[in-house]
C-alpha cells in the first residue's frame, strides 16, 4: 500500500540552511546537502529544500546546491522559492531536482503551471499555497505570507490541479509556528476533492498531530521544519509512533 | 566495467548517474548503438510519455538496438513501460520485450485513486536475483499513472488498487516500475546486485 510521507523542509539562503541547528552527529547543520542526507538515513520520506535567497547570483548558486544534493540523497527532494520560468525550472531538474514548487508567481500568472505540467510533466510540479483563515474562509496569500489575496485558497488549488499542478503544498499561517496542529478542516476539503496528493505544512508540535492530520484530513504527506530541526521530534520516533497507531507508514 | 545508460527523451538520466556514482560505478550517457552494444550492463531509464520516447528511439533506431541486446538490460520507470507490448498511453506499440500490456489508473470512485500515484508502496512476490538483498516487503519510490498488468514475466507485485508488475524479468531483460535511483538504501541494493550480474 502506498504509504503517508513525513518531510523535512530545509529553508536555504546564500546556499546554507537557515534554521540549521544543534546536530551533534553532523559537522555542519548549516550544510544543506549534509542535513538532507542525515534526514534521509533516518527515514525521511523526501526532502523539499524552500530557497529565500534574494540576490542576483541566487540561481546559480541554487543549481549547484541542487546538484550537491542529487549527488548526495538517495530520496526524492523538491525545490521551490523564486521560480518563474519553464527555463529555472529546465535548470533545476537537469541539475537533479525531482519536483519543483512554485508558488506566487504561478498565482500572478497561472499558465505557468500549464506550461510547466506540459514540459515536464506534472508529477514534477508541485503548486505551493500560503492560506490564512479570516472572515469565515481560507484565502490565499503571496510573497512569503505578506500579500492577501481575495481568492479562496480552494478555488486556486483546484484551478491550478486542472491546469496540471501534480500536488499540493498547503501551509496555513494561521497554524504554522504555533505548534498546535496542522489545519485540519482546510487539508481535508482540499485532499477530499481533488485528485492530486495533499501536504499539509504548518502547526506540528506533537507526534499526535501527525495521527491527525493523516486520519482526520485525509492528507497524503505532512511537512515540518522546526520539530526536526531543534530535535524535537525525531522522525524514527515519530515513523515507529506513526506505525503505532495504524498509519501505513514507510518504516 | 562499462555500464551505459540510454539517452533519449526522457528525464531522470543525472539521478541514476549519480546512485551509481554512490555505488562507485561510473555510468556513460549515450546513444551510440556501438557504446550500447559494447557495454557490460545496459539502464534504460526514463521519466516522460510513452509516444514521444518511442518516436525518438525509432528514430534513431535504438528500438532495435535495445531489443537485440545481450547484456543485462534494466528498465526504470517509464523504460519499463517501453520494454512491453503495448502502452494505453496515447495508444502507442512498444518494444514487446515483455508480452505485457501497460494500462491507465482507473479509479473506481471519482477522486478515491489519486493519479499519478506518488510515494513509497511496497513491493511483494520477489523471485528475481535483483532483489537478492531487497527484502520482500520493501518500500521503493513510485511516480508512475501507468501501469503493468501482471504477467508470467511479473517477478515483484505492488497494489494500487489493482496488482500489478513492480519488476519483470526475461532472460538478460529487467525491469521496475519504481525508482532505485531514488529509493533510500532498498533501491540501493536493488542497483548493487543488478550491477554484479
Amino acid at each position: 500500500m502506498l504509504t503517508k510521507r513525513i518531510i523535512p523542509c530545509l529553508d536555504i539562503k546564500d546556499g546554507r540552511t537557515v534554521k540549521g541547528v544543534n546536530f551533534e552527529n553532523i559537522r555542519d547543520a548549516g550544510d544543506p546537502i549534509e542535513l538532507g542526507a542525515l534526514y534521509a538515513q533516518q527515514g525521511a520520506d523526501e526532502l523539499v529544500f524552500l530557497d529565500i535567497t534574494a540576490t542576483n547570483e541566487r540561481r546559480k548558486t541554487l543549481a549547484e546546491l541542487v546538484t550537491g544534493i542529487a549527488r548526495h540523497v538517495n530520496i526524492p527532494f523538491t525545490v521551490g522559492g523564486g521560480i518563474s520560468s519553464v527555463e529555472d525550472v529546465y535548470v533545476l531538474l537537469q541539475s537533479g531536482a525531482d519536483k519543483i514548487s512554485v508558488n506566487t508567481t504561478a498565482f500572478k500568472r497561472p499558465e505557468l503551471v500549464d506550461e510547466l505540467s506540459r514540459e515536464f510533466g506534472s508529477q514534477c510540479i508541485v503548486l505551493a499555497i500560503d492560506t490564512r483563515f479570516e472572515e469565515g474562509d481560507w484565502y490565499v496569500y503571496l510573497n512569503g505570507g505578506r500579500v492577501k489575496t481575495t481568492t479562496k485558497a480552494y478555488d486556486w488549488a483546484k484551478e491550478a490541479v486542472d491546469r496540471g499542478a501534480g500536488e499540493i503544498l498547503l501551509t496555513s499561517m494561521n497554524n504554522d509556528g504555533t505548534k498546535q496542529g496542522f489545519a485540519l478542516d482546510i487539508t481535508g476539503q482540499l485532499s477530499q476533492n481533488l485528485n492530486v496528493p495533499v501536504i499539509a505544512s504548518g502547526g506540528a508540535g506533537t507526534m499526535d498531530h501527525f495521527t491527525e492530520v493523516f486520519e482526520n484530513a485525509q492528507a497524503d504527506a505532512a511537512l515540518a521544519a522546526s520539530i526536526f530541526h531543534y530535535k524535537e521530534i525525531e522522525i524514527p520516533d515519530l515513523k515507529k509512533y506513526l506505525y503505532s497507531k495504524g498509519i501505513n507508514i514507510r518504516f | 566495467m562499462k555500464t551505459a545508460i540510454i539517452k533519449y527523451n526522457a528525464g531522470n538520466i543525472r539521478s541514476v548517474l549519480f546512485a551509481l556514482d554512490r555505488l562507485g560505478v561510473q555510468g556513460t550517457v549515450t546513444d551510440d548503438p556501438e557504446e550500447i552494444r559494447a557495454a557490460d550492463k545496459v539502464i534504460f531509464p526514463g521519466v516522460g510519455e510513452a509516444s514521444t520516447a518511442m518516436q525518438y528511439l525509432q528514430q534513431r533506431g535504438l528500438d532495435k538496438v535495445i531489443t537485440s541486446l545481450q547484456q543485462p538490460v534494466l528498465g526504470i520507470c517509464l523504460g519499463l513501460q517501453l520494454m512491453c507490448k503495448h502502452s494505453e498511453e496515447n495508444n502507442t506499440p512498444c518494444l514487446g520485450i515483455f508480452d505485457v500490456e501497460v494500462k491507465r489508473f482507473q479509479s473506481p470512485v471519482a477522486n478515491l485513486l489519486k493519479i499519478p500515484q506518488i510515494g513509497w508502496n511496497n513491493i511483494a512476490g520477489l523471485h528475481s536475483t535483483i532483489f537478492e538483498k531487497v527484502p520482500e516487503n520493501s518500500y521503493m519510490y513510485f511516480v508512475h499513472s501507468y501501469y503493468a498488468a501482471l504477467a508470467p514475466e511479473t517477478v515483484a507485485i505492488a497494489n494500487y488498487v489493482v496488482n500489478y508488475s513492480a519488476a519483470l524479468q526475461k532472460d538478460n531483460f529487467y525491469a521496475v516500475q519504481f525508482h532505485p535511483e531514488k529509493s533510500a538504501e532498498a533501491g540501493q541494493k536493488l542497483l548493487e546486485s543488478f550491477l554484479k550480474l
